[in-house]
């Protein structure tokens, strides 16, 4: 036993070019931040303002910024993929060796749902949901903090495995017995272990932190039917997160001990029984597509409802079918198993079960259509990518069903279908949803504009290289091509893999595309600047502030009359009304214990992936006595007086009536 | 994290909505959060069910579990939670030594459960049924270990409250912490009466 476990300077994969020049671009693009924020002395605002920051604002950009980051790695993943499929056909071996495409598989699904999806989803609540219901924070701010870095502590972990040891090549589901001991002996699936539970850590104490705080925070006079559809459906996400992650923490930690203390929950021998992992995995791994889908419905809601000035269609029916999906999402799993062998019972249970939540979600569609009837949509970008998403979801939808029915499944199972289909809903679903919430809320977080024309090159390039990329592998599905294969020899596969790969650089221009739209934005935010904080005459009270939001978000709480709040304050002429009188208003302090307590957290799961047993205990009561330290800190809050409340709201109710709109 | 909060709020006039809601939502965050821990007990129930006959040619239940050595671990645990409520009560009452004598005893109740199944896992591991056997010793020493593991972390936090009850005494802030360790502590009584009659009762049926 050495001081540092299984760590040695094998370790790095220095024989490996494409890893090593990966790591030399990120090393240089770091030294270059680092002399840039050193240049600009922003160390100090970096630290005190952004990561100690417990407002629920600047984490839920932090959030975004690190779904943004983790968007690109996991996309460089997915091209790099494509490419070696369309070159290694014919039994060529293409230029990715079979141990590092493993890897680059698995951290492409881990990524894009764990440390993209997620934090993007959780990003946007972070904004916008205390705002919709004219909250000043979330209940638990130190802790909202907390859980940011330990989400950013899994991250962490997931890229310190591109430079030391090796990340899993078991797929993004690490099923056992493969992902056991014996087949998996090196330090990827620890990696993968202890990057997830870190991680899902922070996710689990935000949904507890958000339900709290719509259950108990809500401005007078709301009541829970009167939420905005955004925060019913991220709530719905949350009771799913509540419910769900426990599973994951409870199958990782079976694998840990499989793994670690040579325990037998899914081992081959001694009456281990594998299948039980895949049962919990897809128990805690179906609501959490749900999870990431829902609050997707919800910003397509706020969208369609705000660019037709029209209320949305069928509010009560939206909320219900959420509710709906979100209890029948914890009642399909199996679907991900047909081919385990249950009885014909069991698998028409959940076939009939999966194929019953097209019913709430095709509500939600015809409640989007019916909104848009007899309004006049303006084609802005957010409303070009939810009307994306109403037909590329509609597809992934359909091929669900098609996949819920158990003799397809035989079939289809692991084949390029499934990928295609679950893309579909993924990309169609979630992610066209994030990026329309991004269009729309970015002027409240940033307070300027995103530039139009990028923006649509962006969707566009992004909806053809979907479609160039995705509808290829249905049929690749049908002519019996299974996922994860590294090299192929059967020429009738090859044009449809070329078409892949030409659709997938198409994505690539998309994502040029927001990085220049970001890019143009900036230098032209004086131009697109929002000065009244309502650009897009919205419904709600998120667009009763200033844009960026007042540090305490709202001076006086309104009182809540109806469901489209704002848009009812404006219509009775209560909206930018100075109040008679201002009051204190009481604010957490920002605090370094999230950062300081995650980091240890982090520390020891990398101490424990390399069996450095001595530095994973420091790290365990390290983490622990920063959290006892922050329980006895009694300095942890402050009063904001009424005279910078009166000068913060005075800019803002003069924007809007010396501004010209009133 | 409120004491300052309410010692400026009372020289201050103003609205604090805020703190009058601050406790209320501690406790029932936690409320929520023990849900989800309860799903995490769930969820080792769920594989100790599907387990606990792959006894690999080992032992069972049936050949290791000591019902009258179980049934005083059980006796302890559920007197500490009689214990703790007259605690609360105390602490209510501001009867700072009433709570630090029962917050004393309760702790003493759970160190001797502890003590106990530290003492049969000891027990089964040298005579050769320790967890590395079979599935079913997998799944029996996880479930339990769990939850002994919660006690065991409920034991240094009650350490803790014993010794934030003795010097800042029993302040609001104060109370709703042991609000949420008596949760926690009533959790871990009703998840021990799951597993006495999952894992013992039924196992040495």
């Amino acid at each position: 036993m050495s001081l540092l476990g299984k760590l040695s300077i094998e370790a790095v994969p220095y024989h490996e070019p494409i890893i090593m020049v990966t790591l030399a671009v990120v090393a240089v693009v770091g030294v270059v931040i680092a002399m840039l924020i050193t240049k600009h002395k922003q160390w100090g605002t970096l630290w005190f303002d952004w990561i100690t920051s417990v407002d629920h604002k600047r984490l839920g950009i932090m959030y975004i910024v690190l779904a943004m980051i983790m968007l690109l790695r996991g996309f460089a993943d997915a091209i790099m993929m494509r490419t070696q499929l369309a070159m290694a056909t014919n039994g060529a071996p293409g230029y990715l060796p079979p141990e590092h495409y493993d890897q680059i598989f698995t951290a492409h699904g881990v990524i894009m749902i764990i440390f993209m999806a997620m934090p993007f989803m959780i990003g946007l609540m972070n904004i916008i949901l205390p705002l919709q219901i004219g909250a000043r924070d979330v209940a638990f701010p130190f802790l909202n903090n907390l859980s940011f870095w330990l989400t950013a502590g899994g991250a962490i972990l997931v890229n310190v495995s591109l430079g030391l040891g090796e990340f899993a090549k078991t797929g993004w589901v690490a099923y056992p017995p493969l992902a056991g001991l014996e087949f998996s002996p090196g330090v990827g699936v620890d990696y993968y272990i202890w990057a997830l539970q870190i991680s899902g850590l922070g996710t689990l104490l935000t949904a507890v932190n958000f339900l709290v705080t719509v259950f108990k925070m809500r401005a007078p006079g709301m009541k829970l039917m009167q939420m905005p559809i955004f925060t019913w459906t991220c709530t719905w996400a949350n009771i799913l997160i509540a419910a769900s992650f426990p599973i994951l923490t409870a199958v990782l930690a079976m694998l840990t001990l499989d793994r670690y203390m040579d325990f037998h929950f899914f081992t081959n021998e001694a009456g281990g029984n594998s299948m039980m992992y895949i049962n919990l995995f897809w128990a805690w791994g179906h609501p959490e597509v749900y999870i990431l889908v829902l609050p997707a419905f919800g910003i397509f809601s706020e969208v369609i409802s705000t660019f037709t000035a029209k209320r949305l269609f069928g509010y009560k029916s939206m909320v219900y079918a959420s509710g709906a999906i979100a209890i029948l999402g914890f009642i399909v799993w199996l679907h991900h198993f047909f081919t385990m062998g249950s009885s014909a019972n069991v698998n028409a249970f959940f076939g009939i079960m999966t194929m019953v939540i097209a019913v709430p979600t095709g509500v939600k569609l015809f409640n989007w259509l019916f909104t848009m009837y007899r309004g006049r949509l303006i084609l802005s970008v957010p409303v070009l990518w939810t009307l994306g998403f109403m037909v590329t979801f509609t597809i992934g939808g359909m091929t669900g069903v098609l996949l819920a029915i158990p003799g397809a499944d035989y079939v289809l199972h692991n084949s390029l279908f499934l990928i295609a289909h679950f893309h579909n809903t993924i990309i169609g679903g979630a992610v066209f949803g994030y990026l329309a919430g991004f269009a729309f809320w970015f002027p409240k977080a940033m307070g300027f504009k995103l530039d139009e024309k990028t923006g649509k090159a962006a969707f566009w390039c992004w909806q053809i290289g979907f479609l160039l990329a995705f509808m290829p592998l249905y049929v690749l599905g049908f002519l019996g091509m299974t996922r994860r294969l590294n090299h192929t020899d059967n020429p009738d596969w090859n044009i449809w893999l070329y078409i892949a790969a030409f659709g997938a650089f198409v994505i690539a221009i998309g994502i040029f595309f927001q990085l220049l739209q970001l890019f143009v934005s900036f230098k032209n935010k004086e131009k697109l600047n929002d000065t009244t904080g309502d650009p897009w005459n919205g419904h709600t009270l998120e667009w009763s502030t200033a844009s960026p939001p007042q540090f305490y978000n709202f001076a006086k709480i309104p009182h809540i009359k109806d469901i489209d709040a704002w848009t009812d304050m404006k219509e009775r002429g209560e909206s930018y009304q100075r109040p008679e009188n201002y009051a204190p208003i009481h604010m957490p302090k920002n605090t370094s214990a999230g950062v300081f307590m995650s980091m240890s957290f982090t520390l020891m799961g990398f101490a424990l992936i390399w069996h450095i047993w001595w530095l994973a205990v420091v790290g365990l009561v390290a983490g622990i006595g920063v959290f006892i330290k922050r329980c006895y800190t009694s300095d942890v809050d402050y009063y904001v007086q009424v005279d910078e409340v009166e000068r913060v709201e005075a800019t803002h109710l003069s924007a809007n009536t010396v501004g010209g709109r009133s | 994290m409120s004491t300052i909060a309410t010692s400026s709020a009372a020289s201050m006039p103003h609205e604090h909505a805020h703190e009058e809601h601050h406790e209320n939502n501690t406790v029932f965050g936690f409320w929520l959060y023990l849900m989800t821990d309860c799903l995490l007990f769930a969820s080792f129930f769920a594989t100790y069910a599907v387990l606990f006959m792959n006894t690999a040619g080992g032992v069972s239940g049936k050949d290791i579990f000591e019902l009258n050595f179980v049934a005083v671990e059980t006796a302890a645990l559920l007197l500490s939670s009689i214990t703790f409520g007259f605690a609360m009560i105390c602490a209510h009452r501001q009867n700072k030594s009433g709570a630090l004598a029962w917050l004393a005893v309760t702790w003493a109740l759970g160190a001797c459960f502890i003590g106990m199944e530290v003492y049969e896992f000891h027990h089964l591991i040298e005579h050769g049924n320790g967890p590395q056997q079979s599935a079913f010793l997998t799944a029996f020493f996880s479930l339990v270990g769990l939850h002994g593991l919660h006690v065991t972390a409920g034991l240094i936090w009650m350490t803790i409250m014993f010794i934030e009850v003795t010097r800042r005494g029993l302040g609001e802030q104060t109370v709703t912490r042991l609000s949420c360790l008596s949760l926690f502590w009533h959790f871990l009584d009703i998840v021990w009466i799951c597993v006495f009659t999952v894992v013992y009762l039924m196992g040495a049926m």
